[in-house]
């Protein structure tokens, strides 16, 4: 990095450096709805054409799709914002959503507008293409990579690469299912055990010299049946990164399984392969992959230096007073950069969502704020803005303030991630969505942001079995279900207990089936279990872990325990004492389970 | 005698034009604002008639008066402007339109936008001499809601919603397609180029033989500006359901709902 005294000056947004997009797909795929509309086309052929090209379907209504635009690495420009400000407010429903993976999605979007939004994407150099269907999905990588004091190199222009090589490539248009690269910074920020293949970057140091490469793992996912990925080598030198996710892609299009609909991500292949024959395989793979490639099979990893120019006319209006509640969001909100002076500042969204006019005015603080000139997509529905400098941290805040963007705990319990559930999805049974908004307000009212006992857990939400929620890898997860009293049904979730994704990557333990209006009290009520039997040292993720594993040795020893202490939550009110019970959140009539063909979004 | 189905169909007029014909005093410029707005600047020469004060009262007599007071006779080449994209210049040149008035268009921007590319604004009352408009009724731009509950189920009739798509989705009237307003602008301009708009709006089926009638949410300013949209592309037989949705639910008319999604909660408003 080189970093500079120089002052950049507003008026020249920084632009990404790749196109992603080709703006002739836009054309193909309003000919392709067309033909579809008249019927020159069938179904199943033309919902495999949608997704491939980042469309999903809606819940119960097939004349709206959701877009989900890729942010490769998470990177997200200003007039990236800009445009997605736009596009949101012009055709969706004036705001749009961050993914737990690094997408940005438009959600109510009618079919036919479709390609207008790719047209608007395109003059921005984004793209949808492959962020859902069968392929490469949206590469990730940690948001602190290039910034993490505990990272051995900046990951970043790896992944950007990995996302070059696989997007439109004949060897990713038609796998058994989905595919994922998660790329980190440390085992502490990244979720490399939880995707099909993930990476930490590792350097070697041999006969004097040193060799940059990667720690790979392979196999893991949450999902149905949730697995951990297994590392597939002590250290896998950085030219052959290529070879190794080419020979593992290679791998899952020959032998996964394409019949069997819910066996079919590659963790299953993997497991029931056995992990030692499916390395060998993968190592075989790899030698082949090797000998035959010619020479321009290589990741065109672009390692130049991004600027790092502090934006011109902050601060220099002179000190200001700091407002209310900054030491709060400072706190909650803010990460010390391995660059001396700068931190990394993470935007507290609820769920996900962003208003069309705070992408805009976020496009500007940007521009007008972060040394390297643009935004990167946090792994919890989040952005963050990066080198900023410590001296303009106060002005940021008051600027954030304006915009309803100063919100506290980003980096917190109060945080939770939501997936889409009913506000969009075809298969949720509850409105997972709503709730993880509904836990932060509370949460945030309660200042559970400022307790540091909780800072490091996590609440996930889904609105149904799968993960796209990401529950099982919560302090403190929830999938939804319908129960039933008598014979009035209401909104249900399933908590699981334990789950984390960083070194000691475990899978959250199942414990009880908790009403949807009993959440929140649940969970406030494991914080003051939790309280009453923590040992000094403890935060509540370490107290549950033993917890979970048996081991503790307090009041509360065991999963059973805690389930002992929470059963009275789960015990329905009749309807006439309580009908609220019996709807879910956001909706004022009774609970009642739908829904349609499933293409999973989270 | 009605020019619009014979010449060019001038829907906008561009800055520069709309500068020259004030210079050359060829035109009048209504300025839509509100009256403290209008009071403090104003482009050159315009006149004010508020929204509001259309709104009171909009029968064909009282619109006919308020016409000859700001000097314009059918002759008189007529721009109206605003600073809401559009949306409000676009129900008063409608009305204009439909009392009989044959040449009347919108400026292409907003009053900000032409403020901030620096161009004269001014804050003088100018006085305009009386004249006497002829009062041709146009029934053929506008849908009532009887004409439209017919009309609706008619094969060729498309109906066309211009409210933001979270309150298309919670109520509309049976049968109509969302087009909310937003779609029609682009960041400097309150249309879209002509063929944007045309790739758009044929790609939705929107296209040369239907009717179509457009509505918003209570008094036809979004629709207004969808009606000049259409018009655009050359989409002349277009009617405005004027009283919209506010009056199609007073009279309790059949309402339809995008069911069992929550949408909302997906808003972050
Ligand atoms: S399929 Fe995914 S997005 Fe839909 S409700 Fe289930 S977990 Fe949520």
């Amino acid at each position: 990095m080189t970093l500079s005294n120089l002052k950049q000056s507003r008026h020249t947004p920084k632009k990404g450096k790749i196109k992603w997009a080709r703006p002739q797909e836009s054309d193909h795929f309003a000919a392709t709805v067309k033909l579809y509309r008249q019927g020159k086309y069938d179904a199943d052929s033309f919902r495999r054409f949608r997704l491939q090209h980042g469309a999903y379907g809606t819940r119960l209504a097939d004349d709206y799709a959701m877009v989900r635009v890729k942010l490769p690495a998470g990177e997200i420009y200003p007039p990236q914002l800009e445009k997605l400000s736009q596009l949101s407010e012009q055709f969706s429903i004036g705001s749009a959503h961050f993914s737990t993976r690094e997408n940005i999605q438009l959600h109510w979007v009618v079919l036919e507008d479709v390609s207008e939004i790719f047209r608007g994407l395109a003059e921005v150099g984004l793209t949808s293409r492959e962020a859902c269907g069968n392929s490469v999905r949206n590469v990730m990588c940690s948001p602190l990579s290039g910034v993490c004091p505990d990272e051995k190199f900046d990951s970043t222009p790896y992944a950007l690469a990995t996302a070059r090589f696989f997007l439109r490539n004949p060897l990713s248009q038609n796998l058994p299912r989905k595919f994922k690269f998660n790329f980190t910074c440390c085992e502490k920020h990244g979720m490399v055990r939880m995707v099909d293949v993930g990476l930490i970057p590792e350097i070697r140091q041999e006969d004097g010299y040193t060799q940059k490469g990667f720690k790979i793992f392979l196999g893991g996912g949450l999902g149905n049946r949730s697995f951990v990925g297994h590392q597939l080598e002590e250290f896998t030198p950085e030219e052959d990164l290529l070879y190794t996710s080419m020979a593992v892609v290679r791998i899952f299009d020959r032998l996964g399984d394409r019949k069997n609909l819910a066996r079919n991500r590659m963790r299953y292949l993997v497991n029931d392969m056995g992990w030692e024959k499916f390395q060998n395989l993968v190592l075989k793979e790899r030698a082949i992959v090797r000998a035959t490639q010619s020479v321009v099979t290589k990741l065109s990893v672009d390692n130049s230096p991004d600027e790092i120019k502090r934006p011109l006319r902050i601060s220099d209006e002179g000190p200001i007073s700091q407002p209310e509640g900054y030491a709060r969001w400072f706190k909650g909100n803010t990460f010390k950069q391995k660059q001396n002076g700068y931190y990394s500042v993470f935007i507290t969204l609820e769920a996900g969502d962003i208003t069309s006019s705070q992408l805009h005015a976020l496009s500007e603080i940007i521009q007008d704020f972060s040394s390297e000139g643009l935004g990167r997509c946090g792994f919890t529905q989040n952005i963050s803005l990066r080198y900023v400098h410590e001296d303009d941290l106060v002005n940021l805040y008051s600027t954030l303030l304006k915009v309803g963007l100063a919100k506290s705990g980003s980096l917190t319990m109060t945080a939770p991630i939501g997936c889409s559930g009913t506000t969009s999805c075809n298969l949720a049974l509850t409105n997972s969505h709503r709730l993880a908004k509904e836990i932060q307000r509370k949460f945030l009212e309660l200042k559970l942001d400022e307790d540091e006992d909780l800072r490091d857990s996590s609440i996930k939400i889904s609105g149904c079995p799968n993960s796209c929620g990401q529950h099982g890898i919560a302090t403190i997860g929830f999938f939804g279900g319908g129960a039933r009293f008598e014979k009035d049904m209401y909104p249900n979730y399933m908590m699981q207990l334990g789950g984390r994704s960083d070194g000691d990557t475990m899978l959250g333990v199942s414990s009880l089936r908790i009403p949807a209006k009993r959440v929140i009290p649940v969970i406030l009520k494991i914080i003051e279990l939790f309280k009453q039997n923590k040992k000094p040292e403890d935060d509540l993720k370490t107290w549950i872990h033993r917890v979970v594993n048996g081991i503790d040795s307090s009041e509360i020893k065991s999963l059973d325990d805690i389930k002992k202490a929470l059963f009275s939550f789960t015990i329905p009110p009749t309807k006439a004492e309580d009908p609220d019970f019996y709807s879910d959140y956001g909706n004022d009539s009774s609970y009642h389970t739908k829904t349609g063909k499933g293409e999973c979004a989270a | 005698m009605c020019s619009l189905s014979q010449g060019v169909v001038k829907i906008t007029s561009d800055v520069e034009s709309v500068r020259s014909e004030i210079r050359d005093k060829s035109i009048r410029v209504i300025d839509v604002r509100r009256e403290e707005d209008y009071k403090q600047n104003h482009i050159p020469t315009a006149v004010n008639l508020p929204l509001a004060t259309l709104l009171s009262d909009d029968n064909p007599e009282r619109v006919l008066k308020l016409v000859n007071a700001m000097g314009i006779d059918d002759e008189m080449p007529v721009v109206v402007y605003d600073d809401t994209f559009g949306a409000l210049a676009s129900r008063i040149a409608w009305t204009l339109e439909f009392i009989g008035h044959s040449d009347v268009s919108l400026l292409e921007t907003t009053y900000s936008k032409w403020k901030s590319m620096g161009l004269e604004n001014d804050n003088s009352v100018p006085e305009f001499q009386l004249k006497e408009h002829s009062l041709k009724l146009r029934p053929e731009i506008v849908a009532t809601s009887n004409y439209l509950e017919t009309a609706k189920e008619k094969e060729g009739v498309i109906l066309v919603d211009n409210r933001e798509r979270l309150n298309f989705l919670e109520q509309h009237i049976p049968g109509a397609i969302s087009l909310p307003y937003r779609i029609l602008a682009t960041p400097d301009k309150i249309l879209r180029p002509k063929e944007d708009m045309k790739r758009l709006l044929d790609n939705r089926g929107i296209t040369g033989g239907s009717e179509i009638i457009t509505y918003c949410g209570s008094v036809g300013t979004l629709s207004g500006l969808a009606y000049y949209a259409l018009k655009s592309v050359g989409l002349p037989n277009t009617r405005l359901y004027v009283r919209s949705f506010k009056e199609w639910k007073s009279l309790s008319k059949p309402i339809e709902k995008q069911q069992d999604a929550n949408y909302w909660d997906l808003s972050a408003e």
